[in-house]
């Protein structure tokens, strides 16, 4: 049940650009409006494409659901283990154990406006993509399982 | 008369229609639609409630000026959009087994629990 | 009946809606110490540009962990409602 060849070369074309837009959005979450729902949400919007354009079988043969489901706990584990390792080091659970620390994403930042850099903000940028792929994952596999209900329905 | 709180009348609104429709339609999927109006009014109201006048967004890159809106409101919205898109998508996968099951996805119809 | 008790329990609830909203002064909120607190040295503190992601990450994570669970588990449920069913297993749970 796939649609016609104008639709599916467009969600070819334009893949890409969501995937990268999305990408953006995770990564530059302490900077700008976004974060890893949002990118994750958009990410998903671009799969949500392919699974609109191409049949289920076409999809499924690239795309399977246990590769998703296993980004998902991937996702939630690597935001756990995050937060985690602060209690190693001697501070408390979910304590920005990366922040003004000056190797990665640990650059002090003052008070009042800047132009943004990148190389800030501790471990959120970690958990930023940590959420992304969890929220990414998990959409995916939700839209994916319902697909499959009405594929059983139709077929 | 210049109606200064419109958004809380507004997010009022939306949570009563959203409460009438799950209370009178008897369609399932109309109701996940009330479900997700009453959301949709509880964020409007959130994020209403966090607005200072002439605030700009709690975000400090390239920020023209330092009065800004409240973040935890945002924050909780931001949660709850969240928490909503997963109960609809949960609640939506249920009426798709219950109309597999019974053919109809009117409340009406789906009365084994009845008795 | 039905639509009479429906009428009031939409009348009353938007009733007492509008009339804790009449109370409230929409851009002049009232209890503002926290937000000013993070807005304040949050920048300082995370080191994140972007104050909402702080009060998301950093400050409230508890509250992102237990949304990203209910996230995880809404999919779990989803997958439980789709799962593949045996031939001679039929919708009845009894």
């Amino acid at each position: 049940m796939s649609m016609s060849k104008i639709v599916r070369a467009a969600a070819c074309v334009l893949l890409p650009f969501i995937l990268v837009f999305g990408f953006y959005i995770v990564m530059h979450g302490h900077l700008t409006p976004g974060g890893g729902f949002q990118g994750g949400a958009v990410i998903a919007t671009g799969f949500v494409l392919l699974m609109a354009a191409f049949s289920y079988d076409s999809i499924t043969a690239r795309l399977s659901k246990s590769s998703l489901t296993g980004g998902e706990t991937l996702g939630l584990l690597l935001f756990i283990v995050t937060a985690a390792v602060a209690l190693g080091l001697g501070g408390t659970f979910f304590g920005n154990w990366l922040a003004n620390s000056g190797a990665i994403f640990g650059t002090p930042v003052a008070f009042g406006a800047n132009p943004g850099n990148l190389n800030t903000a501790g471990v959120i940028p970690i958990m930023n993509l940590a959420v992304g792929i969890e929220v990414l994952g998990g959409l995916s596999v939700i839209l994916l399982y319902m697909l499959s209900g009405v594929h059983e329905e139709v077929a | 008369m210049v109606l200064y709180n419109l958004p809380f009348i507004a997010a009022g609104l939306l949570m009563a229609f959203g409460i009438a429709a799950m209370l009178l339609r008897r369609n399932l999927i109309k109701m996940i639609m009330g479900l997700s109006l009453v959301e949709a009014g509880v964020n409007l109201l959130l994020v209403s409630l966090g607005y200072r006048a002439g605030g700009i967004a709690p975000i400090f890159t390239n920020a023209p000026r330092d009065l800004m809106v409240m973040p935890t409101v945002q924050a909780m919205t931001l949660t709850n959009i969240v928490i909503g898109i997963a109960t609809t998508a949960l609640l939506l996968s249920f009426v798709m087994v219950i109309y597999r099951r019974y053919g109809s996805a009117e409340a009406d119809v789906v009365r084994r629990l009845r008795g | 009946m039905r639509v009479i008790i429906t009428a009031v329990v939409v009348i009353v609830l938007s009733l007492a809606v509008l009339s804790a909203a009449a109370g409230l002064d929409f851009g002049s909120p009232v209890h503002t110490d926290m937000d000013d607190y993070f807005t304040g040295f949050g920048q300082v503190l995370t080191g994140g540009n972007n104050i909402v992601t702080d009060v998301v990450f950093d400050f409230r994570g508890f509250d992102t962990l237990g949304e990203a669970t209910v996230l995880f588990t809404a999919v779990t449920g989803v997958g439980l409602a789709f799962r593949k069913r045996k031939e001679d297993e039929d919708y009845e749970y009894e």
